[in-house]
């Protein structure tokens, strides 16, 4: 029992820092003390695991969840979850949560002078099915103005949150769409300091899954960490 | 030659939405053996503001130790799923109940004293935080793996404190910067 396989550590430069100031918000909401260095016990390798009744089977079609048909384009957004040994992560939870198509949150707090869509709330659920594949039904986000700078806008963004197996696989992110001027500028996406990492986050076009008059489509591929190739030393005599 | 993890971003201002459907502050269900606790607290960023758009998540084992999950399990299954997802609220806080925790195996084959993950999340936060609840006046707590990682002056930052008037409820509070900041750990 107390041989436990940790989960392999981020790539430096992978993952956003704590603190970056670019995004205002970061400078009063990240630690400043140094952060403990966690050994995965069994506390951090096991997780919430979620299933059927957690999920209804049209939860992950947000054009459907109102009387009419939310205004915007239809999507198709889909990839696999895989973790970084490229090992298919089955039944995990994926959520998201997302603007109208003229970038409004149907939520009180959102006050950006863009209507609100009585037919779109913007949250739906799924699990991975056995190969890790998942896909959403939905309608493409707008851009949105935000305060965080002069004219700051944000790109067209979903929020995907995933729980793996374990703990330590737990992942909320953003995904962009291609080709977008806007991630420039964008201090969100910029704070993943290594390139390839970052480009990560935008979706690619995919026309296989695109179905003809109905929605366009867009892949978005998710890597959760991966579990170390040894188990941990117990002692280190 | 391994994949990239795919990047952290911050959850932004408007979390509700997503995390509200499937929010528990209704840990263990009412007939679930063991003692059981309310843990209310703050969360307070660093200028002493309480923090109305967070979530926290909690992840814990039954009181026999058992974590709901193929590998926690001991021959036997948890009692509950041990998983709570809670919103602060107006006032930057959250309360939610619980059993206390039974011990689970730490590094080198000693028990882990009685704990609950913690996840953090909110605006301003790029990647979640990691951080445990200890329950106060246990004495697993002076042998517990983990805890004597974290320097001795803000180990008492891990360990809820006994709310006035009720022994079954129990205090304990985020503080992500400043005064008192509460431990995080690199996971």
């Amino acid at each position: 029992m107390s041989n436990i396989t940790g989960y392999r550590r981020p790539y430096y430069d992978t993952q956003p820092p704590y603190l970056y100031p670019g995004y205002r918000s970061t400078v009063k909401r990240s630690p400043r003390q140094p952060l403990v260095l966690l050994p995965h016990t069994l506390s951090e390798v096991t997780g919430p695991v979620f299933g059927r009744d957690d999920v209804g089977p049209h939860d992950n079609d947000l054009t459907a969840r109102h009387d009419g048909a939310p205004l915007g384009e239809r999507i198709v957004v889909s990839g696999r979850v895989l973790d970084e040994n490229s090992k298919p992560v089955a039944h995990a939870l994926v959520e998201l949560w997302q603007a109208n198509a003229s970038g409004r949150y149907a939520h009180d707090i959102d006050d950006h002078d863009a209507p609100l869509d009585p037919n779109f709330t913007g949250a739906g659920r799924v699990l991975t099915d056995a190969n890790g594949f998942y896909s959403f039904r939905t309608i493409k986000p707008g851009a949105y103005p935000w305060r965080n700078h002069y004219n700051a806008w944000r790109p067209a963004h979903l929020h995907f949150s995933l729980f793996g197996l374990g703990l330590v696989q737990r992942l909320v992110t953003q995904m962009y769409f291609p080709g977008d001027p806007l991630l420039a500028y964008d201090p969100m996406y910029n704070s993943v300091p290594d390139a390839r990492a970052r480009e990560r986050l935008v979706s690619t076009f995919d026309w296989e899954r695109t179905i003809p008059d109905i929605a366009l489509a867009y892949r978005f591929d998710i890597v959760l960490r991966g579990r170390d190739e040894t188990p941990m030393e117990t002692s280190r005599a | 030659m391994s994949l990239i993890t795919t990047a952290s971003q911050t959850v932004g201002p408007y979390v509700m939405i997503g995390f509200l459907p499937l929010a528990v502050d209704a840990i263990a269900p009412k007939d679930a053996a063991g003692e059981r606790v309310t843990i209310h607290g703050r969360v307070v960023d660093g200028e002493g503001k309480l923090v109305t758009d967070s979530v926290i998540e909690i992840w814990q084992a039954d009181a026999e130790g058992r974590y709901a999950h193929p590998e926690g399990a001991k021959g036997q299954p948890a009692a509950f799923r041990g998983f709570g997802r809670i919103l602060t609220d107006g006032k930057g806080e959250f309360r939610f109940s619980t059993v206390k925790p039974g011990r689970v195996p730490g590094p080198e084959g000693k028990l882990q004293a009685p704990h609950l993950v913690v996840t953090v999340f909110m605006r301003g936060l790029l990647k979640h935080l990691l951080t445990r609840i200890y329950f106060p006046g246990e004495s697993a707590n002076s042998d517990d793996p983990v805890l004597n990682l974290v320097p001795a002056d803000r180990r008492g930052t891990l360990i809820a404190t006994v709310a006035a008037g009720s022994k079954s409820t129990l205090e304990w509070n985020v503080i992500v910067q400043g005064k008192n900041e509460t431990v995080f750990f690199d996971f």
